[in-house]
């Protein structure tokens, strides 16, 4: 017998829990204000998390997916795209899908029930929430088609968890766009936990980026909690994409510190102390101690930036809670492009008794 | 102008789009140099090259999750399932995504694809290859079913859904791919969907009929008109959104109604058109309404596939039930 084929994955961290390099920095890292800038957006993402957690408490938005603890990971792919890039996100990427133009009441209008919440005005060919879970992947390989097909040097990037790599659609994704060299980096956020399924009764893989080897294509993992690693790596699968070198796969490692969504309780399924372990090496903390020791950053700027954060959250919020119901001919007018004729009297119906008509 | 089938219709219709409009890109399990198991796609990679013309992985899943994908970013997919019964994985992109796209992003994103799929019995076929789904798709809003019955329709309607702005599931009856030959002008002019096609005038009783499924209605309608029976026999093209109108106008004449369906009898559309024509026209009939359909049973191997299907003598029967005070 002999060996045909051997892999290796390898891992990459750039600043450690203590916010120390632990590796030569990337270019764009020893651009101080690049780092603050996305230090800022992972300040927002965090205070808007918490707001929307504490509308949902008090009855003002549906169930809700916290994003706590995927600061960097959501970030840093969001800094690494091109606006004419594509997101193809699931349901928790707010700091991706912020960094890309989706506004803070898009998102509360999503979750508080309103489909205009995906009418991302200022994100305009990125795909809408993804709750079935994986398929987007799919998606995200379509767009990426499109772009080879027409020649653009445009790239999608597909978003998913650790426990949508069980998902069919994840592999039939990867394994198309290895066959066509697809321009489309896929990110596996393992946050270690699908709903209450830990990855261990996920998948005997060692790594998730594995998966990648069985497509043909290059798998990483990195540091989901080091933005620094996240962007770093994102933008160098999609230089590569965009140079027609084909598509990626990147694991990111981090941790879900909340519950799965606003409807969960993950004290029924998983110790404190390992919450308490993660909540140690999160990555605001730690992006936060290199700039100050750096000298960059300080309890005044910190202070600042809460409060510029929580005006911006809390003007989205207004906004938010502001904006009145849909018309409820809305379920029939973005059916089609033109509304075919039985669908006539069901509108009119539905607008009878909406406006609390009798016969 | 030589006279063409019902799949060389459909292969007329493609190329003529693919000629016409760039942004159609044809996919699928053996689209590209074999040219379909069918033959549907055949000649198209030569002329049109292999980036158009795409031969994929074998995952039909994946199929409809990248048209929707394309379709989002401004291509015009065309994907191709081999047979039905391997549509069924695809269904969660057709119905989570394609059917919502639209509605889901307020009009931000649309989803231009068709969905071909060759469905339904009587070509011998193994297991799993011979089913009749369309009610199950025509069940789930925001996706079109359209289901030609000639080679004219099959070019007529193809072209009109690959215009179409939103997705199209468009099954085509296999068993009548080779069956009649047709001289069908290459002239590009679509036919109307959402509308039913009336093939044959009558005065006596409506029947109601699509896909493969018209040509034991016809001939069935041939052997009652000896008897001085005159049916009225339309072809529903468009399974949904289903064109009431036309059929409403009809029973309103006839006074009775007989539907002709492969699928299984139970939660169909010959259920759905009788509910509307119950709905809308009960006091114009003067019979019962009248269903000749599949057994509610798995399709059985080809053996028994003929003992499934309704035969022109069940056609028959089923019409004289409709006639019956």
């Amino acid at each position: 017998m002999e060996t045909i084929a051997d892999f290796e994955i390898q891992y990459s961290q750039f600043l450690d829990p203590d916010g120390r390099p632990s590796d030569t920095l990337p270019d764009f890292a020893q651009d101080s204000e690049q780092l603050i800038e996305m230090y800022r957006q992972m300040t927002l993402v965090r205070i808007f998390d918490g707001k929307a957690i504490n509308l949902q408490r008090t009855g003002k938005l549906g169930t809700y997916a916290s994003s706590l603890g995927h600061e960097a990971s959501h970030v840093g792919i969001g800094a690494a795209m091109r606006p004419e890039d594509c997101l193809a996100p699931s349901y928790r990427e707010y700091g991706a899908m912020l960094w890309r133009g989706v506004k803070m009441s898009e998102i509360l209008l999503y979750w508080g029930g309103d489909e205009r919440g995906s009418r991302f005005e200022h994100a305009p060919h990125d795909f809408p929430f993804c709750v079935p879970i994986a398929t987007q992947c799919l998606h995200a390989a379509g767009a990426a088609m499109a772009y080879q097909l027409r020649g653009e040097p445009r790239c999608a990037v597909s978003i998913n968890g650790d426990g949508g790599t069980s998902e069919g659609a994840f592999y039939e994704a990867l394994n198309v766009a290895g066959a066509k060299k697809l321009p489309v980096v896929f990110v596996v956020i393992n946050n270690k936990w699908a709903i209450s399924v830990p990855l261990e009764l996920q998948t005997a893989s060692r790594t998730l980026a594995q998966k990648a080897v069985a497509a043909g294509i290059p798998g990483l993992q990195v540091d989901g909690n080091d933005v620094i690693a996240v962007r770093h790596w994102m933008e160098r699968a999609l230089e590569r994409a965009r140079r027609g070198e084909g598509p990626a796969l990147i694991e990111a490692i981090t941790y879900r510190l909340s519950d799965h969504t606003t409807a969960d309780d993950a004290s029924r399924y998983r110790k404190k102390e390992e919450v308490e372990a993660a909540r140690a090496i999160e990555p605001l903390l730690r992006l936060r101690r290199y700039l100050v020791e750096q000298g960059l950053w300080d309890d005044a700027r910190e202070e600042a930036l809460r409060a510029e954060c929580v005006e911006r959250v809390d003007a989205a919020v207004e906004s938010y809670i502001n904006t009145p119901r849909a018309p409820v001919t809305d379920m029939f007018d973005y059916l089609f492009e033109k509304l075919p004729d039985h669908l006539v009297a069901q509108r009119e119906m539905a607008q009878h008794y909406d406006r609390g008509g009798r016969h | 102008m030589a006279a063409i089938t019902l799949i060389e219709g459909v292969t007329r219709a493609l190329a003529h789009e693919m000629e016409r409009d760039e942004r159609v890109i044809v996919l699928g399990e053996d689209v590209g140099v074999n040219g379909g198991v069918f033959r549907a796609t055949a000649g198209l990679q030569q002329r049109f090259g292999d980036q158009r013309v795409q031969d994929t992985p074998l995952a039909e899943a994946m199929i409809a999750g990248l048209s929707v994908g394309m379709a989002a970013q401004g291509m015009r997919p065309v994907a191709e399932i081999q047979f039905e019964g391997f549509v069924y994985p695809a269904v969660d992109q057709i119905v989570n995504h394609a059917a919502r796209l639209r509605t889901r992003t307020r009009g931000r994103l649309t989803c231009p694809m068709v969905l071909r799929v060759p469905y339904g019995g009587g070509i011998h076929a193994p297991e799993h290859h011979s089913d009749s789904p369309e009610a199950m798709f025509a069940h789930m809003p925001g996706i079109r079913v359209v289901i030609p019955s000639s080679p004219a329709r099959a070019y007529g309607l193809l072209l009109a859904a690959i215009r179409s702005p939103d997705p199209v599931v468009f099954f085509e009856p296999k068993r009548i791919y080779r069956l009649q030959k047709q001289e069908v002008p290459d002239d590009g002019e679509a036919l109307p969907l959402d509308v039913c096609y009336t093939l044959r005038e009558g005065e006596d009783v409506t029947v109601v009929t699509w896909g493969a499924m018209t040509w034991e209605t016809l001939k069935a309608a041939d052997q009652l008109a000896d008897d001085g029976i005159s049916c009225e026999i339309i072809d529903v093209a468009t399974i949904s959104p289903l064109d009431h109108e036309t059929i409403l106008e009809s029973v309103e004449r006839t006074g009775r109604l007989c539907i002709v369906q492969e699928a299984p009898r139970s939660f169909g559309v010959a259920s759905e058109i009788a509910a509307v024509v119950a709905e809308q026209a009960l006091y114009s009939l003067r019979t019962p309404i009248s269903r000749v359909t599949g057994y509610d049973t798995i399709m059985p191997l080809f053996r028994l596939e003929t003992e499934y299907m309704p035969s022109v003598q069940r056609v028959v029967d089923g019409i004289r039930a409709a006639l019956e005070e």
